[in-house]
């Protein structure tokens, strides 16, 4: 059981920067997820957490140890893979017990701990099989029970449950995350799948670029992001983004390329004639008598919900309506979003605009 | 009425192909069991009359070949080994491993396999005469090995190509060092690949002609090639025993090329392509 | 720096130095034998050609070996036989090579056994193809030239290989059959890589079995022909052992390609140094050759 610090963390391949100055704490304990699009550099960093990567400059930092010089045999962790890489010609039990094995443990112990694990993880009936004789979902349990049985300081998770399909995937998701709270190992989950890192960790990094762009529990990431980014990232369907120009004399409010003024909460640091983007939560958005103009696109009935594809502007809207309207394809409506509800980032950067300082 | 012509076409290639393939081969097996006596008269008969293996008997007998033959399977032995193992170090480091000047490597191998050998002669001689290694099976292996680690490098290359990175990764981190990895993890499961390239480069070996005629003498360090060649010169030829001399040269080579073929498909493309 | 700082410098360092030492540990027995064996004399080989050897000694020379190189017949000779000898042995062996292997995609009762005896050619030691032929050239006792004469292609039944006219084609005919089960294995498994999809999706589109042949299987095949074509081109060129059993050289010259000549040379006539200048000589033809081809594969890669 140990903690994760990351010190200015760089990795380059020759001169492509693949991670930049990452800096990071991970309390011991805690489940967090590394997420972001492809390439953003969050399996080389859960790599060089391993060991299997060198870092370019910075320090890794297990417990109280800095790691940089240590081979990953020694650094007392343990990683599921997204193949699993299981060792194809031993049998689970086997699989299981290796890195006992090398520990030169008592074969009394290995059995113990491997009869431990298997039991928590239901692979019982399985310890003589081999993994080409497995499924995917049994063959990603052994990969877990592989990493338990070794007790180790951490677990690194690299996008394991990528090559299930979607029932077995929400399944594991729950079993995952019930095992790090009877076990409570420090745990790194990488995924792209912004689900995953909704529903499993204690707190999010999401990284794109090689940078991490904001660090913080779930629902905080979802309240408040940081960035157009992150927005444009967790949630789903995605947040609706508009351009607009911000009036704070009107207002205060953001007034659209249509000429509709949108209502802010007057707390937000805007000037007047900045050059805004605006999110919109697709829960948020409400019909209305008065508002935004938009056309019915496309009517998605999800059973407890209706999605609602709309066009506005040229653009298409997404909404998520609670109760079933009746509206069809191409009827012409009205929106409103609370002002509470609406976020403003600027338009070069990206950045959210906050409230004002006192 | 198309399907009957598309069925006697296809049959009809493939039978061709097969003929002249083994044509040849079975040519030579008939003489070898021909007694010396029918051989004039019957010389293009598709089978003798009366089958003989008279000629093998006095070829393992009455004459050297034994030796030959040993000498050559010594050779041919230890060659393939040393160099299944120097290229299986190679290969995994080509396959696993970036690093600078890897290129290079690369070419300085392809560049070994494809210069002229007859141009390292005049110089080899020289300098295995110097070092005292002429007239002796020891020369041999060196040389051999030398000419066959590229290409078995590249094939070993290809095979752990074959086998994902994670697995080494899953046992460094249960605890291996990477020596260890390779030999506990990675080399049973290449172990296919690793018969393939014995059994490529045991042929390579054996066959080669040029170089044990240049470096061999005395008779009792000949390989079989330069046997079966001096034999010829040697007296009013006797085509039986010879034959049946050749069709013993065959055997340990067909016995590994049907164990290879299956994996060389594989391994040449692979290869190949890269270029 | 203080000490602490400095240790974790020099603790870094070695580090990172041991990291990327270690492939090169796995390549150094490789690449050891390869430069004493190999690489070594290969530039000895090549100062030689710079030198004239006579009984005991030798003199440097400059490019007088090259000079008489010009005027060698014996070497043009040498040059025209090596043109017939590696384009001859290519062009049959490459397209029976294709068509076996095209035959080989396709089902048929008893394939597996067929490909494994089609490809045992491959397998027989060339010295031993060099003598099986010769024997089957041979009027005592082989059948072909007693079918040449039947079929009307020799006015009696000799050896080809006895007539300077025709003596290159025993050594040539030698060296398809021992050739094309290269080209069969390796164009099988790269027709084997193309995905089906393609074929169902052009014959949808209409495509007769040419125009499948032309447009999809051609394209994908181009890197692997390029490749083993060069690969195969400089094998043969530089093939001096079948030759060599067959006919060594002769007669009179007429099988005589470059890499004979060269063995020849540096064997029987002593002049090593004058054999070197002529390998040298294949070298070079042989790296231009290299070039273009790879240089041709890389067009057509971009074209893809």
């Amino acid at each position: 059981m140990a903690s994760v610090t990351l010190r200015s963390v760089t990795k380059a391949f020759g001169t492509v920067k693949v991670l930049s100055g990452i800096d990071l704490t991970i309390e011991d304990g805690e489940f967090v997820v590394l997420v972001g699009p492809s390439g953003c550099g969050k399996s080389t960093l859960l790599r060089t957490i391993a060991g299997l990567e060198e870092v370019t400059d910075g320090e890794i930092i297990i417990g109280d140890r800095q790691v940089n010089n240590v081979a990953p045999k020694d650094r007392d962790i343990a990683m599921v893979f997204q193949s699993y890489a299981l060792y194809p010609h031993m049998d689970v039990a086997k699989n299981m017990g290796f890195s006992l094995l090398l520990r030169k443990e008592k074969p009394e112990a290995i059995g113990r701990r491997i009869e431990e694990a298997s039991g928590t993880l239901g692979l019982g009936a399985l310890l003589q099989r081999l993994p080409k004789q497995l499924s995917g979902g049994q063959r990603q349990r052994v990969a877990m029970g592989r990493a338990i049985v070794r007790d180790p300081k951490v677990f690194l998770f690299d996008e394991p449950l990528s090559n299930l399909d979607a029932k077995l995937r929400a399944q594991m998701r729950t079993e995952i995350k019930a095992l790090h709270q009877s076990l409570k190992t420090t745990s790194i989950y990488v995924t792209h799948d912004q689900i995953e890192a909704m529903t499993m960790a204690s707190r999010i990094v999401v990284m794109h670029d090689g940078i991490v762009q904001q660090v913080g529990p779930p629902l905080e990431l979802y309240d408040r992001p940081v960035n157009v980014f992150v927005a444009g990232f967790i949630g789903s369907p995605t947040m609706n983004f508009l351009a607009g120009v911000a009036e704070v004399k009107g207002g205060p409010g953001v007034r659209l390329d249509d000429g509709t003024l949108l209502p802010v909460t007057g707390e937000l640091a805007l000037h007047e004639g900045q050059m805004v983007t605006v999110g919109l939560r697709p829960e948020h958005i409400q019909f209305s008598t008065k508002g935004l103009a938009a056309e019915v696109l496309v009517v998605e009935p999800l059973g407890m919900s209706t999605q609602v594809t709309l066009n506005i502007l040229g653009d298409r809207l997404t909404m998520i309506a609670m109760d079933r309207p009746k509206i069809a394809p191409g009827d012409p409506v009205k929106l409103t979003v609370e002002a509470a509800n609406v976020h403003v980032f600027e338009r070069g950067t990206g950045r959210r605009i906050g409230n004002k300082p006192n | 009425m198309q399907n009957a012509l598309y069925t006697i076409g296809l049959y009809g290639a493939v039978f061709l192909y097969l003929a002249f393939a083994l044509m040849p081969i079975y040519w030579t097996i008939k003489i070898s069991v021909t007694p010396e006596n029918l051989l004039y008269s019957e010389g293009i008969r598709l089978w003798p009359s009366r089958a003989t293996l008279a000629n093998y008997a006095s070829v393992l007998r009455a004459t050297d070949f034994p030796r030959y033959f040993t000498n050559s399977m010594i050779i041919s032995i230890t060659t393939a080994l040393i160099v299944t193992a120097v290229a299986s170090l190679a290969g995994y480091a080509l396959s696993r491993f970036e690093f600078h000047g890897k290129t290079w490597v690369s070419l300085v191998l392809l560049l070994t396999q494809t210069f002229p050998l007859v141009m390292v002669i005049p110089p080899i001689f020289r300098i295995m005469s110097q070092l005292g290694l002429t007239d002796n099976l020891y020369g041999l292996i060196i040389i051999y090995t030398a000419f066959n680690i590229a290409f078995a490098t590249f094939l070993m290359q290809s095979f752990f190509d074959g086998v994902p990175r994670d697995l080494e990764e899953a046992a460094m981190i249960d605890g291996c060092t990477r020596v260890m990895a390779l030999r506990r993890i990675i080399l049973p499961l290449t172990l296919p690949g690793m018969g393939a390239t014995v059994a490529f480069v045991f042929t390579a070996a054996w066959s080669e002609l040029l170089f044990a005629l240049m470096l061999i003498n005395s008779d009792s360090q000949k390989t079989f090639s330069v046997g079966l060649l001096t034999f010829i010169g040697k007296f009013a030829v006797d085509w039986g025993q010879m034959m049946a001399a050749s069709v013993m040269a065959l055997i340990p080579v067909c016995i590994f090329f049907l164990f290879l073929q299956r994996y060389l498909v594989t391994g040449l493309t692979a290869g190949a392509v890269k270029g | 720096m203080t000490l602490a700082t400095r240790n974790a410098h020099d603790e870094n360092r070695s580090h990172r130095f041991s990291v990327a030492l270690e492939p090169w540990l796995y390549l150094s027995p490789a690449l050891l034998i390869i430069t004493s064996v190999l690489i070594v004399p290969l530039i000895i080989g090549i100062s030689y050609s710079f030198r004239k050897f006579s009984a005991f000694r030798s003199e440097y020379v400059g490019l007088e070996q090259y000079r008489t190189m010009l005027t060698d017949d014996v070497l043009h000779g040498a040059i025209i036989n090596t043109l017939w000898w590696t384009g001859g042995s290519l062009f049959f062996q490459f397209f029976l090579g294709l068509g076996l292997a095209l035959l080989l995609n396709r089902p048929f009762h008893g394939r597996k056994l067929v490909q494994g005896l089609v490809f045992l050619p491959w397998a027989v030691p060339t010295f031993l193809t060099g003598l099986t032929w010769t024997w089957l050239f041979n009027p005592v006792i082989g059948p072909l030239p007693h079918i040449f004469y039947a079929i009307g292609l020799q006015a009696e039944p000799v050896t080809i290989l006895a007539n300077p006219e025709t003596a290159m084609w025993g050594p040539i005919i030698a060296n398809i059959w021992f050739g094309i089960p290269f080209f069969a294995i390796t164009l099988l498994a790269a027709r084997k890589s193309i995905p089906s999809e393609l074929y169902e999706a052009a014959s949808i589109d209409g495509a007769s079995a040419w125009q499948q042949f032309t447009k999809v299987t051609l394209p994908f095949l181009a890197p692997t022909i390029a490749i083993t074509v060069m690969l195969r081109t400089v094998w043969i060129a530089t093939f001096a052992d079948l030759i060599y059993v067959m006919t060594a050289g002769g007669p009179a010259g007429s099988t005589n390609t470059i890499a004979t000549y060269i063995y020849v040379s540096a064997f029987k006539a002593l002049d090593k140094g004058y054999a070197s200048a002529v390998a040298v000589l294949l070298l070079a033809l042989l790296i231009v050759y290299a070039l273009i081809v790879i240089q041709m594969r890389r067009a057509l890669m971009k074209d893809k």
